[in-house]
């Protein structure tokens, strides 16, 4: 069986499975990092959203062949120790504004709230509504506003 | 002060009665303190949402409060030795922050540390018979009182056995934040007196409740104990769980819904496909174990299966109508007076949560083992025990977080197939529906019709008729027993489960004169189930339109028709609040408006002001793969809950239920089309998403009228939907009638039914950000 080789959460993982099984059962099924949830499989609930290399992807639509072995998985475990933390700023934020009602959407939420921050940033810029509207992850618990919010407290810290 | 004179745990006293607050409770045998409170005093009924029909005599909290009455006693609170206080919680944690709310409870009549508390959910208890159900917005009305007391005993024996240590009085002994005070600055903490606390017999005492001017814990707002583990992936579903063996599982689902399995032509060959280690037809398709989901997906579609025929073979939308349309009790005769009537269609809807079904199951020859998100676990455990030939003894049910339910959790069916799957192959399975299959087979609210129509003369309002006509709604496993137990005790012992669970959570906030509802069911065909708030949404949706309706007949506020006719004072007072808080009747530019609602239920009550925009540029805003539709930009909504526990969880509940409504209003159904549903993914089904959401939400939490819990966690759906259904309607200039209103157009390209789920994409690292 093929091996592949890929830095998890800051450390160097290898795991022996087909090319095209999809990073989120390499991460959930084979490695058991949790964090990343199933929603759909299909790329639209944004549940299993994770940090690939800094940037926000979904692991449920990457073939676990086409990592590559520098390349530099982020789960919602390994979020804190990006800013040697014992919690990322934007979890803070969840804490502070008690966003998590069932709290299944929540890791894929930060993730996703995280790298929306960063990308505003780069852009020089505050963030908008019109990004806030542009998050797809769903919570069918309907945190969406707490969410909101904690994003705009979240992103004053980092 | 409270100290050990004022409330200590004491043996009771011959048979001097118990006033109000004294509670009989045990102090049961065990190594460290553990207490059970035994006895609550039966309450009459409570008719505090007062209205001329069943539920001011009986309403269904009553009747799931008083089933859980003789067997609250078996709650145990439990004093460790390293300082916690551990309670088990028969109810299912879906979201609604019961784990939370409970922890308030034990830490206020303790006096302990709220971050001292740990509540888990308890194994079905079969000992507990009615007391295990999670549903109904019933936990805080039935659980508030037995909880506190078990707390409040072991406070009591805690007082003791420092006194005892401190060589002091009782009068000289109390506790703060976890630790015992006494005479001289002496201090002990509770985990030092657990032992010596502990009771060596089973005893009976007696205990008195904090009073609730002397609360600190109770009604401040809590953040949720499980909120860390939530935002560092820490939290475990049942998905999440490392049980030995337990490989991903999934099942081949057919093409039309409930259809039969039939032969498959290639199990040989998908079971030598990588990963794969069983293939085996049970009694919903064909299951197929792997390594990992993803290679279970890939044997799925690669399972050539022949299908028969489901039960709702050849049904669709229009169908279903025809349906109701037979089945529809008569309003009768068209009244002499003036009068306004209507008629409001609701699709079906899904109540799939964000996790989807799913089940742990290790079956062997002579025990069986699950895990599962169960909200009515015992009858989960006996149709298990029963399904397997084995004893109730030999089936342990581990009750696990749910990621949401929404009524989904009533039910166990990922439970039951899991486990036929793991004893057809002798090995455990952790089986989890694939999103398509939980959207097409899974459990939907039912479409429902229902026809609504109020007579009146000049001011006086004479009547008021609601039919509710609904494809049938499994209320079977969740509600039934308790209705089986109780009937007799019912003022309506005659009418099957469904009505009575309709009689009983409808009311008439209204003073509408002669007011009469039915509920007729009808095609037992579809996988139903009651969705948050069940029936209220859709008769509330009606009723409150057609109030708009009757307003400009008679020439009235809508606003004000409501407040002139409302009966009780908790209701007229929460809509007051959304309608000065919100500005009703402010002026809005042309394709806005404000919309206005009321609901009572739970011995609570909710008002709700919404604005909405319908301006062509609003509802034509461009979403990829979604629907944006007329946007809600404001919500307001006033909550009488009774006395609230944690006002920061019932916000949120509320901010749920408004998000809930907007998608019910809107946007969120099931398309029936040849027998399945249209819809497997989160981009068919329309619920709300961060571009449906409102910029502006305002949650205002009634001051406390009544001393005691209302149920909170479905109640502000009903407001909130039927709030939203009138701001479209004038907004528009037009009365909307079929539910969500952008049914009508299918917004989506329907995926294949066979294979019954999608392959997952590749193009992930191209859409990275």
């Amino acid at each position: 069986m093929p091996e592949h080789t890929f830095r998890l959460n800051g450390e160097q993982v290898t795991v022996d499975i087909a090319d095209d099984v999809r990073l989120l059962w390499v991460l959930r099924d084979i490695l058991g990092v949790t964090g990343p949830k199933y929603g759909c499989g299909i790329n639209v609930c944004k549940a299993c959203t994770s940090h690939l290399n800094g940037r926000a992807v979904n692991p449920c639509a990457i073939p676990v062949g086409d990592l590559d072995p520098t390349d530099e998985v982020t789960t919602i475990e390994g979020l804190p120790a990006t800013v040697g933390a014992e919690l990322h700023p934007m979890q803070q934020a969840w804490l502070d504004l008690d966003v998590a009602q069932c709290g299944y959407c929540q890791p894929g939420q930060i993730m996703a709230a995280v790298a929306v921050v960063r990308r505003a940033a780069e852009e020089g810029r505050e963030i908008t509504d019109t990004d806030l509207d542009g998050i797809r992850n769903i919570c069918r618990c309907g945190t969406y506003v707490r969410i909101r919010e904690a994003i705009r407290a979240g992103a004053a810290r980092m | 002060m409270v100290n050990g004179e004022d409330r200590s745990a004491r043996p009771p006293h011959g048979s001097r009665a118990l006033d109000r607050r004294k509670f009989l409770g045990f102090v049961l045998a065990a190594p460290t303190l553990v207490t059970a409170a035994e006895l609550v005093p039966a309450e009459q009924a409570r008719a505090d949402v007062p209205s001329a029909d069943i539920t001011e005599l009986v309403d269904l909290n009553d009747v799931m409060t008083l089933a859980a009455l003789p067997t609250s006693g078996l709650i145990t609170v439990q004093v460790d030795t390293d300082g916690t206080v551990s309670f088990a919680l028969p109810r299912a944690e879906v979201g609604q922050g019961i784990t939370t709310s409970t922890a308030m409870l034990i830490a206020e009549e303790m006096d302990v540390p709220l971050d001292k508390v740990r509540v888990t959910l308890a194994d079905a208890r079969p000992e507990l018979v009615f007391n295990q159900l999670t549903g109904g917005s019933n936990t805080t009305i039935a659980t508030y009182t037995p909880i506190r007391v078990a707390a409040a005993v072991a406070r009591g024996r805690l007082l003791e056995a420092a006194a005892t240590v401190f060589g002091a009085a009782l009068t000289e002994v109390t506790i703060r934040a976890g630790v015992v005070l006494g005479p001289a600055g002496r201090s002990i903490g509770i985990g030092a007196l657990a032992e010596k606390a502990a009771a060596v017999r089973t005893q009976q005492v007696t205990a008195e409740l904090k009073p609730a001017e002397q609360f600190t814990v109770i009604g401040t707002p809590q953040r949720r104990i499980d909120a860390l583990d939530a935002v560092t992936g820490r939290k475990k579903f049942a998905m999440d769980l490392a049980v030995p063996g337990a490989l991903p599982t999934m099942v081949c689902r057919p093409p039309t819904i409930n259809g039969k399995v039939g032969p498959v032509a290639n199990a040989a060959e998908v079971r030598a496909m990588p990963g794969v280690t069983d293939v085996v037809v049970i009694n919903s398709g064909v299951a197929v174990r792997a390594r990992t989901f993803g290679q279970c997906i890939d044997a799925v579609r690669a399972l050539k299966v022949s299908w028969g025929p489901g039960t709702a073979q050849g049904k669709s939308d229009e169908t279903v109508l025809q349906e109701l349309k037979a089945a529809e009790p008569s309003l009768g005769l068209p009244p002499l007076t003036p009068s306004v009537e209507g008629k409001f269609t609701f699709h079906f809807r899904s109540n799939s949560a964000l996790e989807t079904n799913c089940a742990i199951a290790d079956v062997r020859s002579d025990r069986a083992e699950i895990w599962s998100g169960l909200k009515a676990p015992i009858v989960a455990k006996e149709a298990i025990a029963a399904k397997l030939g084995l004893p109730l003894g030999a089936v342990t049910v581990h009750v696990t977080e749910s990621g949401g339910s929404f009524g989904r959790k009533l039910f166990f069916d990922a439970a039951l197939e899991a486990v036929e799957i793991s004893e057809k192959i002798g090995k455990p399975v952790k089986l989890m529906w694939h999103r398509a299959d939980d959207s097409r087979q899974g459990r939907t609210h039912p479409m429902a019709t229902s026809r609504v129509r109020i007579a009146y003369a000049g001011n006086t309002v004479l009547s008021y008729k609601q039919r509710h006509t609904s494809v049938a709604t499994d209320l079977s496993h969740g509600f039934g027993e308790i209705f089986t137990a109780l009937a007799a005790k019912l003022p309506v012992a005659d009418l099957g489960f469904s009505e009575t669970f309709f009689q009983l959570s409808q009311s008439m906030p209204y003073n509408f004169g002669v007011n009469s509802r039915l509920l007729n069911e009808t095609d037992k065909g579809f996988n139903t189930g009651s969705m948050r708030n069940v029936y209220s949404p859709d008769v509330t949706c009606a009723r409150e339109l057609l109030i708009d309706r009757l307003a400009s007949k008679m020439g009235k506020d809508p606003y004000r028709v409501r407040r002139d006719f409302l009966k009780d004072d908790r209701s007229i007072a929460v809509l007051e609040k959304v309608a000065e808080a919100g500005r009703w009747g402010r002026s809005m530019p042309a394709g806005t408006a404000q919309g206005i609602a009321l609901h009572s239920e739970y011995h609570s009550a909710s008002a709700v002001l919404v604005e909405i925009d319908c301006r062509p540029e609003t509802v034509g805003r461009p979403i990829r793969n979604g629907v944006a539709g007329p946007r809600v930009t404001k919500v307001v909504l006033a909550v009488d809950a009774g006395l609230t526990i944690n006002p920061r969880g019932l916000e949120a509940q509320m901010m749920g239920c408004a998000m809930d409504g907007i998608a019910l209003a809107l946007t969120s159904s099931l398309h029936l089309r040849d027998g399945y549903f249209l819809e497997a993914s989160w981009d068919n089904y329309f619920y709300t998403r961060q571009w449906n959401t409102p910029p502006e939400l305002d949650v205002i939490i009634m001051p406390d009228t009544t001393g005691k819990p209302g149920g909170a966690g479905e109640l502000g759906v009903a407001a909130s939907m039927a709030a939203v259904a009138c701001a479209y309607g004038r907004a528009t200039g037009t009365m909307p009638t079929t539910f969500p209103i952008n049914h009508g157009t299918l917004s989506f390209e329907p995926k294949p039914v066979v294979p019954p789920v999608p392959q997952s994409p590749t193009d992930g690292l191209d859409h990275a950000f």
